[in-house]
């Protein structure tokens, strides 16, 4: 599949690679040079394989309450909260950001690789009165990210960029929200596919560099937020991944709640952790085996060599009594172990 | 492209010195690979079979296996490539060279490819 950018990416040099089933750039100057400009200017990611869905009608928040973990109760209209819907062993089907456009409605913005799953599996528990729209082909998205984002913004838009995280607002016939996947300031612009290639031209001729996955992958590992498929799995709770911030036990119910209840009850078997190599080694990749005391435990579902930080970094679900800041633990790279530390998350925190 | 040096299928190419060969990657190879972060030159005194994998090198995104175009025993390698890996993208037939091979059969030269072939099968 292709995005309405697929011709923008070539144009701009953009190196196509397969994603889910897309066909994105995974680079345009390079990882490197592409990172750098998020952390220290501005970039723009084409994110239009997301999916997109609209959920209105009267009920609908009770609805989506009993589906997703967060609360929408206390959701303002033009705030967004991040969420996720779990099946019922309390495992994760995807991970999503849900923004509250009306009272009882909503968009949601969910994983490309999981827009069939994420349908499938709300629409097979809609009740009467509510209606779920999944407006993926319809819709394009930029993300425009980095400390310069806001200038982009004003030049876009006229108006400054809200300076709270997790906004939307409608303009034109697109969204405009403030959230993103790279720990740095900015905004992510939904658009009309149709519009999406004038949007991303603006967007160029406004300042900011075309970014790839790759550098998106580098960026959001250095500030740990998972990837699903990767670090998320539906053989893994919110409450290993270290979401239990986006989980409201407190809710009457939800898909998973009880599962979680009773692994938290009976202890957490193991987290989700991020690992800092210590000494001189190879970038890290996912899959490769971590060691404990001189056994194989586990292995990473993210890795790379951080470009922010000039070492290996990774995350890895630990049995939980490891899985604290200063554990050591030995990362495997092509038959040889190499040393690694839990750390707190983030990996990466700018300066401010 | 330097008409000495000889190249392989799989875009390592080679120097020939006397009974030596300096090997490295080719300009091509360095620009598909796009920034190199980490790169393992052999240990010297290994030997190898031409086509067996001596080296690895690794960009941001993926790791890559380095053939050796000839057979023989490893007498030099390039350590300054593990301070400094960018070398291979700027200077890949130059300052990142990776290791150096005493030729056990040096009639497997005649198997690589000339600057010519070697342009034609990278389509320049």
């Amino acid at each position: 599949m292709r995005t309405p950018l697929y011709d923008a990416h070539l144009a701009a040099g953009g190196r196509i690679v397969d994603f889910s089933g897309w066909e994105l750039p995974v680079q345009y100057s390079g990882i490197l040079d592409e990172h750098r400009t998020v952390r220290e200017a501005v970039g723009v990611f084409d994110i239009s394989h997301m999916g997109e869905f609209f959920v209105s009608g009267p009920g609908c928040t009770a609805w989506l309450d009993s589906l997703l973990t967060n609360n929408l109760g206390g959701l303002a209209i033009g705030h967004s909260q991040y969420s996720l819907l779990l099946n019922e062993r309390g495992g994760i089907i995807d991970d999503l950001i849900i923004y509250r456009l009306e009272e009882e409605k909503f968009l949601i913005i969910g994983n490309a690789s999981m827009i069939a799953e994420d349908e499938a599996w709300m629409s097979g528990r809609i009740v009467g009165g509510v209606a779920l729209k999944n407006a993926s082909a319809e819709f394009a998205a930029l993300a425009i990210q980095g400390p310069l984002a806001g200038q982009i913004f004003e030049k876009l838009f006229a108006s400054k960029m809200p300076g709270e995280r997790n906004r939307i607002q409608q303009i034109g016939d697109g969204f405009v929200v403030t959230t993103g996947y790279t720990g740095e300031v900015g905004f992510e612009w939904v658009v009309p596919a149709a519009g999406a290639a004038a949007a991303w031209q603006q967007v160029l001729e406004a300042g900011a560099k075309p970014c790839g996955l790759g550098a998106r992958d580098t960026l959001r590992l250095e500030v740990c937020y998972p990837l699903n498929g990767s670090d998320l799995s539906p053989d893994h709770t919110p409450l290993e991944a270290g979401l239990g911030f986006f989980v409201d036990l407190n809710k009457p119910d939800f898909v998973g709640k009880s599962a979680l209840v009773a692994q938290k009850a009976a202890g957490i078997p193991r987290r989700l952790s991020a690992l800092r190599v210590t000494e001189k080694a190879p970038p890290i990749r996912p899959h490769y085996p971590v060691w404990l005391n001189g056994q194989p435990v586990t292995e990473t579902t993210s890795g790379a060599l951080s470009p922010s930080l000039g070492d290996g970094i990774a995350l890895a679900y630990l049995p939980a009594e490891f899985a604290k800041p200063g554990q050591e633990v030995e990362i495997e790279v092509r038959g040889k172990r190499f040393r690694a530390c839990v750390h707190k998350k983030p990996l990466y925190q700018k300066k401010s | 492209m330097n008409e000495n040096l000889r190249y392989s299928e799989t875009h390592e190419w080679i120097l020939i010195e006397g009974d030596t060969g300096t090997v490295g990657i080719s300009d091509h190879a360095q620009a598909e690979l796009t920034d190199i972060v980490f790169a393992e030159p052999p240990p010297i005194g290994k030997t190898f079979r031409a086509g067996e994998v001596a080296a690895v090198v690794e960009s941001v995104k993926a790791a890559s296996d380095i053939y050796t175009p000839v057979s023989g025993e490893i007498v030099e390698r390039n350590a300054a490539l593990e301070d400094n890996p960018a070398l291979l993208n700027t200077d890949p037939c130059g300052a990142g060279w990776i290791f150096k091979i005493r030729l056990s059969n040096p009639s497997e030269l005649d198997a690589l490819k000339d600057s010519a072939a070697y342009k034609a099968q990278i389509g320049e």
